[in-house]
């Protein structure tokens, strides 16, 4: 199945660029700054130390996938590594759809990696809610810079434009909580702002209610929020890859 | 030294002073630098809940725990003979009130304010303090009455302020309703009562609570009767006097 096939030698390909050794690193350091910190906290050191952990994990799970996927397709451009595949009698959604794979395997393994490093300090349920919803945002962020890289091209555009989208979605939420809170007037200028942060929210991701740490910390959430959290992230990773198949068919390489 | 790389030998001279010689001043630079703990008054005016919601990238949890360590080392006051004395308590406030809102599920800004910024030993700071758990209280009871059951305490003995110590009391035995919440917690307000020698209106807490039904473990129905017959034996020798 070429597909698979292509999925392989992503994933071989990370394994040799040094991907698991980069993923060690990250949870050595981020149980060590979580240990230092918990240390000078006058209590919840065990909270503490869990949702440092946690979100230095799931930051270091984002940008080992985005750096991944950028630097992997933007190698293959330069070397003209792509249009030599393109010559293969395989179409351009096996090609853009096996290479997804790939890298979506990359975000589930870093995912399961993190998730296990969190085991000493939070119930295993409330650990596996949390690593299967960072196995689910890793592969957006794989599907978002994908699509960036191969759009742009280029390798910094494409890692900031990635950046940027990424910080723009998970603050959505508290700009919107300012944007309509307390202590805004009712001018235009402020409706105005009001109607762009929110149409701003309607095509990006909810990335503010997914993998969050108060799960290892206060317990599982709902399942019906957490269904809909997910539903939410399958659903725009689906969207990333449609444009980006989009614009991978219509381009000349 | 592997196949892609030339001989050290190579590498010019300047190259190389100017390496050990940058590396030198790093060092150097380094050691003398006195890094210190903040000042007292570096307490900046403490930012919305809103921007440090922003600011935390979805990570509340996380963000309201690292702002408790930024704030907690501004003027950390190891063996001080006057701890946070310079400490701007009002600002403190702010800053405690905005970890809460960032995650109020948090029990670290009213341990800290009970049991680290109302110990000081300045009184008008302390009641700060205190009131900052106070006012937080009511918006968790069941959650948060450890701090308020503490700053009774603190109010009782640090403080000397009975009627104080009394209101923290009475709010804990109403509001903190849950079964978690131990007795001594619901019962506090009767020993200050005690100790404010109101004893008839000790006397008609124990009452209640008796017949309440309320104590489920038989010891402590015991111990309670007992102080009851007590208080009953002083408001009878206090009558007589």
């Amino acid at each position: 199945m070429p597909t698979a096939i292509l999925a392989r030698l992503v994933l071989l390909e990370a394994r040799r660029g040094g991907l698991p050794w980069l993923a060690a690193g990250g949870i050595v350091l981020a149980l060590g700054l979580g240990a230092f910190l918990s240390q000078v906290a006058l209590t919840e050191s065990v909270a503490l130390q869990t949702a440092i952990v946690a979100a230095l994990l799931r930051a270091c799970a984002v940008f080992l996938v985005a750096a991944q996927v950028a630097s992997s397709v933007l190698r293959e451009i330069g070397d003209k590594g792509l249009e030599q595949m393109l010559s293969l009698p395989l179409s351009r959604s096996v090609h853009y759809l096996g290479r997804l794979a790939g890298f979506a395997g990359c975000g589930l393994a870093l995912a399961v990696a993190f998730s296990a490093a969190l085991l000493p300090w939070a119930p295993p349920g409330a650990v596996a809610l949390w690593g299967l919803s960072l196995a689910l945002e890793t592969m957006l962020v794989a599907a978002a810079t994908l699509f960036f890289a191969m759009a742009l091209a280029q390798l910094v555009p494409a890692i900031a434009a990635t950046a940027g989208f990424y910080l723009l979605a998970r603050s959505m939420a508290a700009m919107q909580a300012m944007a309509s809170g307390p202590g805004t007037d009712e001018g235009f200028a402020s409706q105005l702002a009001r109607g762009v942060v929110d149409a701003i929210s309607l095509v990006l991701p909810a990335l503010e209610s997914v993998t969050r740490t108060e799960w290892l910390l206060y317990g599982p959430p709902p399942a019906g929020a957490y269904a809909s959290a997910l539903g939410g992230l399958a659903l725009y990773t689906v969207l990333l890859a449609a444009a980006g198949l989009f614009d991978f068919h219509r381009r000349n390489w | 030294m592997s196949a892609g790389e030339r001989p050290l030998g190579v590498v010019p001279g300047w190259v190389w002073g100017a390496l050990l010689a940058c590396l030198a001043a790093q060092i150097a630079a380094q050691a003398l630098r006195q890094a210190g703990a903040p000042a007292a008054g570096d307490l900046p005016p403490a930012p919305r809940a809103a921007t440090l919601r922003l600011a935390s990238f979805g990570e509340p949890e996380a963000g309201a725990r690292l702002t408790m360590l930024y704030v907690q080392s501004v003027d950390f006051a190891g063996g001080r003979a006057l701890p946070y004395r310079n400490l701007d308590y009002p600002r403190l406030v702010g800053w405690l009130r905005a970890v809460l809102a960032l995650d109020p599920r948090s029990d670290y800004p009213l341990f800290a304010a009970s049991r680290v910024y109302a110990e000081v030993p300045d009184e008008s700071r302390a009641r700060i303090a205190l009131e900052f758990v106070h006012e937080s209280f009511r918006g968790d009871p069941n959650r948060r009455w450890a701090a308020l059951a503490h700053a009774a305490f603190l109010a009782k003995h640090r403080l000397h302020d009975l009627p104080l110590a009394r209101r923290y009391a009475a709010e804990v035995a109403r509001y903190a309703t849950a079964d978690h919440v131990p007795l001594w917690a619901k019962q506090m307000e009767i020993f200050i009562l005690e100790d404010m020698n109101e004893l008839e209106a000790a006397k008609i807490m124990i009452g209640g609570l008796l017949e309440s039904g309320a104590l489920r473990d038989p010891q402590e129905a015991r111990f309670l009767a007992q102080r009851l017959k007590e208080l009953e034996a002083r408001i009878a020798r206090r009558n007589v006097k």
